[in-house]
């Protein structure tokens, strides 16, 4: 039963912890995409769609990656080479996403979807209780830990890292220094379009298995909020991740045993948690002050 | 090739009553595209989208109801977006707007008089308001990112109509369905021209609104105030403005307006509550808001395109089958093209061939 508990908190944690880690990367390099929660949608219904077809939800899972970076290169183009507002930008691209998600999926809704495979790792997987909560889960899960990972190796033990958050700290110095700030930009976006899409997958292909409108359900928002949470550090995104995971799994919890509480303030929870853990987290401004890449969100144009 | 930007001396005046017109422009160019990739003649459907709507006196009145809220929502947001404070949860302020005015007729129905419904606008103003002050105050005493907390708000709101609707304030007669009673007769916003059709006066207050903060904004102090902290918030400070006060400003205007774009709907176009008031206006809004150019008076224009697209949405449907889904992915378009044309008022365009680049610095 805990156990079981616990799988559920991962899965819900997955598309949270994803999402957020790749706009932390996109945040670290000084740019605000506010887009994510319409990469992650069009991530989801890519990846059901592509996996509905071909009956292949691998096949689905990279499909969403490949349109969440394509979409974010919308965001890239307006943003970088435009220099249009990121505020505006990033809610253009969510409302654009949200519009065509609906458009494309309409066929879809209602259909059986299909599920990525749980994965087991030999031997590990047959470990008591850690077995099946570490080793025993599905793609996705095992990318989104080893890509925490990843990030926190690229950012702090790498020079491209270093290279990464000082055009995020400074940009015009970066530039001084002959850095390419826009180029760094562009890819940074790109894997944040690209981890955004995976996040999708997970919820279509993984914790829902179906096509819903508008599924991700403001989970893309509360992965922003979890980039402002961790203070833009990557393994304080992956606690913050699970939490948010275990109440959202909590109030479901809470919801089935039918608690005298009505079930819309439990749905609730989540997103007034969300409020208070920001207000929690940036009450103290110095500590927000320090964290913050310093150049986030500022428009960059190179003077040639 | 390379795409460059020059930086204007000035801003340019012409791209800058163009640049909405260039971007509705492009939008319909895609949406002809889009129409064409899925099956349908573009032209046609694109008459059906835009001409058809037009062409019937009815038509024109629902075009006036779907306006009326997205004018009132936008003209609000639009002093929040150009004082640089992100307020993106009016749907939420729209809702909880339309709630507290509701309570007169649904909590207390035999309280009939003539004056019900101007304490109803008023106190759907001041719930709109009011949900709108809470981002704004925990930005101003906590430093919390307000585009965050107004989002969470719309989940909060949307929850808390639909707790309302299918608990407390259901319908006693109406066999469960998940609605309130219908408002009674003084409870109802009349309608400007009853014989032609149903369009109410939440227009009229949509037009006086904009009206009247197209002169705040363009003609007093409070105007230039806005702008200032919003382009500048350290020129704002010298000038002796505080940037904190101006936050709860913005937000509580625009949550009034939204507010009232709320109550409006409820008592003029719906006549009760249900679990879903609002086709997304408070995000078309914020569409709106930016083709307007942030100007009261564009925003009015804004609005009316908008609105119709929503009925050419349902005339598309009707009439060439094409699913009602695509209006949202069209309105989304919109925004984007509107952001990439502003780029032409700050900035020239230049296509720089990668060779050529390096001998042009070299000169310089």
């Amino acid at each position: 039963m805990f156990e079981a508990i616990l799988l559920t908190v991962s899965m819900a944690a997955t598309p949270l912890l994803l999402a957020a880690i790749g706009e932390l990367v996109v945040e670290r390099s000084g740019v605000l995409n506010l887009g994510v929660e319409g990469m992650m949608i069009m991530g989801a219904v890519t990846g059901f769609g592509v996996a509905l077809m071909t009956g292949n939800p691998f096949l689905g899972a990279f499909a969403a990656i490949i349109v969440g970076a394509l979409f974010s290169l919308l965001f890239a183009f307006l943003t970088l080479t435009l220099v249009t507002n990121q505020v505006a930008t990033g809610l253009a691209l969510t409302l654009l996403g949200l519009g065509l998600s609906g458009m494309i999926g309409e066929s879809f809704v209602g259909q059986p979807g299909v599920r990525l495979p749980r994965l087991d790792v030999p031997v590990l997987s047959e470990l008591p209780i850690v077995g099946r909560l570490l080793f025993s889960q599905d793609l996705i899960f095992y990318v989104s830990v080893f890509l925490t990972l990843g990030v926190v190796w690229f950012l702090f033990y790498t020079k491209a890292g270093l290279t990464l958050r000082s055009v995020g700290d400074n940009h015009s110095s970066a530039h001084a220094l002959g850095i390419k700030v826009v180029r760094i930009r562009y890819m940074a976006v790109l894997f944040g379009g690209a981890c955004a899409g995976l996040a999708g997958a997970h919820l279509s292909l993984v914790y829902v298995p179906q096509w819903v409108e508008n599924m991700t359900a403001g989970r893309g928002w509360i992965a922003l909020a979890l980039v402002v949470f961790a203070s833009w550090r990557p393994l304080r995104v992956l606690a913050g991740a699970y939490l948010f995971g275990a109440v959202s799994i909590g109030q479901l919890h809470a919801q089935a045993l039918g608690i005298g509480v009505p079930s819309q303030l439990l749905s609730a929870l989540p997103y007034l948690a969300t409020i208070i853990v920001l207000v929690l987290i940036s009450r103290n401004r110095r500590l927000t002050m320090v964290n913050t890449p310093a150049s986030l969100g500022r428009p960059f144009v190179p003077d040639r | 090739m390379r795409i460059e930007l020059v930086k204007r001396p000035q801003q340019s005046a012409l791209f800058s009553a163009l640049s909405p017109f260039i971007a509705f422009g492009l939008t319909i160019a895609t949406g002809a595209i889009l129409f064409a990739a899925l099956g349908k003649d573009p032209l046609e459907t694109l008459y059906f989208y835009f001409i058809d709507p037009l062409t019937e006196t009815w038509s024109l009145h629902e075009l006036a109801i779907k306006a009326a809220p997205l004018i009132l929502i936008a003209v609000g947001l639009s002093v929040c977006f150009l004082s640089s404070n992100w307020n993106i949860g009016a749907e939420g302020q729209f809702i909880m707007g339309a709630i507290a005015g509701s309570i007169l007729p649904v909590v207390f129905p035999d309280f009939q008089f003539w004056f019900v419904l101007p304490l109803m606008l008023l106190m759907g103003i001041a719930g709109g308001a009011a949900y709108a002050a809470i981002p704004a105050i925990l930005k101003v005493r906590f430093n919390t990112n307000e585009i965050l907390s107004s989002l969470m708000l719309v989940y909060v709101a949307q929850l808390f109509l639909d707790w309302l609707v299918r608990g407390p304030w259901r319908n006693p007669a109406g066999f469960n369905f998940p609605e309130t009673r219908s408002f009674h007769e003084y409870a109802r916003l009349p309608e400007i021209w009853a014989e032609s059709g149903r369009a109410h006066y939440g227009f009229a207050f949509a037009l006086i609104a904009a009206l009247i903060l197209w002169f705040v904004l363009s003609r007093t102090l409070k105007g230039f105030e806005i702008k200032l902290i919003g382009q500048s918030p350290r020129a704002g400070r010298f000038a002796g403005f505080s940037a904190g006060r101006m936050v709860i400003f913005a937000f509580v205007i625009s949550g009034a307006m939204a507010g009232l774009a709320g109550i409006s709907e409820v008592s003029g176009a719906i006549g009760q509550l249900r679990p879903s008031i609002s086709p997304g206006y408070g995000f078309t809004a914020i569409i709106v808001a930016f083709l307007g150019r942030l100007n009261p008076l564009g925003i009015v224009a804004a609005g009316l395109v908008l609105a119709l697209t929503y009925l050419g949405g349902e005339a598309a449907q009707i009439s060439v089958g094409l699913s009602d889904k695509v209006v949202r992915a069209f309105q989304g378009s919109i925004l984007f093209f509107v952001l990439a044309c502003d780029t032409l008022i700050h900035y020239r365009i230049r296509l720089v061939r990668p060779n050529t680049a390096p001998a042009e610095a070299a000169n310089v």
